[in-house]
């Protein structure tokens, strides 16, 4: 897999009109991955829905995100279907059939028929997680990818993502507070934070 | 889209999913009305139709509120929406997913209530027919109204104070369908209306529930 550098120029966001960080900018080549780091409330999560395209800029340039996959603090996990049933609905919708190696490598072939309503936090972490590896994206937005995992899950999920998603010429950027154990520059958003005074943005029609 | 429909489906009739609470509610609505009105047969088969027609309004409004709550609760909504298939693909299979648990199963029961409500069997095509013409649109407006409403915490009254207002031009042509056929009329204008309202929808308001969904989503 070779593609588009994820460019970012210049990038400012906002949450509810105030703005969080401004002039963010990166280049990610394929096969590397970004660590986002800085305190509670910086903008990090913003920064990744930005970057997925749930929000726009305030001001910037970002290119060759099209291929993202974001993944949220929430799993989506549906507790009425089962695991396999998880992934298999989200390796469709992204066209793709699910292979069942996904299971193995998240370490949930042992969960794969009960549903997903049953599991405990950390499996259902885990299936979140395995949803990245389904949907076969090139570029992942992983936002606290390891909260409630263990420290087995975690590794584990830094052994793949070092080896099967950049090592196969993926990207990433993460926000996170751990050691993933990746080689992976980190970018402190602390750096960038939004001048108090910054103005307002706009009226009704910025935000429509 | 496929996929996305087959989800809400299977989500439907599993456990908690909410198939059938709708067709339930609209059974009981209608098993209540001899009940309050008495056993007056002439009476009942002149209000049968638009009885018929309010109660599947009422059935399709009390599932909305599940439409668009449930993806948002387990963030499930903004993942669907960062994935390739367009917001408007989504809405549109969110409707069809509703329509198919909702207004479907409405349509095909409402003749077999029929008898309660004194209606002559001869009007029995005709309010099929509204039904199954109707109910598409009653669904893609109820769709937009979820989207419109997503994250306001008990936002089903809310809801129905948007969508019923909306419910009206619909209400008015399909019970004026089926009363025309039920009294042996020509069905006149309200057939072509009632269709032109429900491809209207169709063509509109996936687009004006996705952008809903976009605003929402921030």
């Amino acid at each position: 897999m070779t593609g588009p550098v994820l460019r970012v120029a210049g990038l400012c966001v906002a949450r509810g009109g105030r703005r969080l960080v401004e002039g963010v900018s990166f280049d990610l080549a394929p096969g590397h991955a970004l660590i986002l780091r800085g305190p509670n409330g910086i903008g990090k999560t913003t920064l990744l829905r930005t970057l997925a395209g749930l929000q726009p800029p305030e001001a910037g340039e970002i290119t060759g995100a099209e291929e993202a996959a974001y993944a949220s603090h929430a799993d989506g996990v549906k507790a009425a279907l089962t695991v396999t049933e998880n992934l298999a609905f989200w390796a469709e919708l992204y066209g793709r059939e699910l292979d069942s190696a996904v299971l193995t490598t998240f370490d949930l072939a042992g969960l794969a028929e009960r549903p997903a309503g049953t599991l405990s936090s950390g499996q259902r972490r885990r299936l979140g997680l395995a949803r990245m590896a389904a949907i076969g994206r090139r570029l992942l937005l992983l936002d606290e990818p390891t909260v409630s995992l263990d420290a087995a899950s975690v590794a584990r999920f830094g052994h793949w993502l070092a080896e099967a998603h950049l090592g196969g010429g993926g990207m990433a950027v993460i926000a996170t507070h751990i050691d993933l154990g990746l080689e992976a520059p980190a970018l402190d958003l602390s750096a960038f934070r939004a001048s108090a005074e910054a103005a307002p943005a706009g009226g009704d029609e910025a935000f429509l | 889209m496929r996929a996305l429909l087959l989800r809400d489906l299977r989500l439907a009739v599993r456990a908690g999913g909410g198939f059938g609470l709708g067709l339930a509610f609209f059974l009981i609505v209608v098993v209540l009305v001899p009940f309050g009105l008495g056993p007056d047969r002439a009476l009942l088969s002149s209000i049968a139709p638009g009885m018929l027609w309010v109660a599947a309004l009422l059935a399709a409004l009390l599932t909305l509120d599940r439409l668009f709550a449930l993806d948002h609760e387990d963030g499930a909504l903004p993942l669907l929406a960062t994935a390739p298939l367009p917001l408007e693909g989504l809405v549109a299979a969110k409707a069809a997913a509703h329509w198919l648990t909702t207004g479907l199963p409405l349509t095909l029961a409402a003749p077999l209530l029929g008898p309660l409500l004194a209606l002559p069997p001869g009007a029995w095509p005709w309010l099929l027919a509204s039904l199954a013409i109707g109910t598409p649109a009653l669904s893609l407006i109820g769709t937009f109204g979820a989207a419109l409403t997503i994250g306001i915490r008990r936002g089903g009254l809310l809801l129905s104070l948007i969508v019923l207002p909306l419910y009206v031009p619909t209400l008015i042509f399909g019970a004026e369908m089926a009363r025309r056929g039920a009294a042996g009329l020509p069905i006149g204008a309200a057939l072509p209306m009632l269709a032109a309202l429900t491809l209207g929808c169709l063509a509109l308001l996936p687009f004006a529930a996705a952008a809903a969904l976009r605003v929402n989503l921030r």
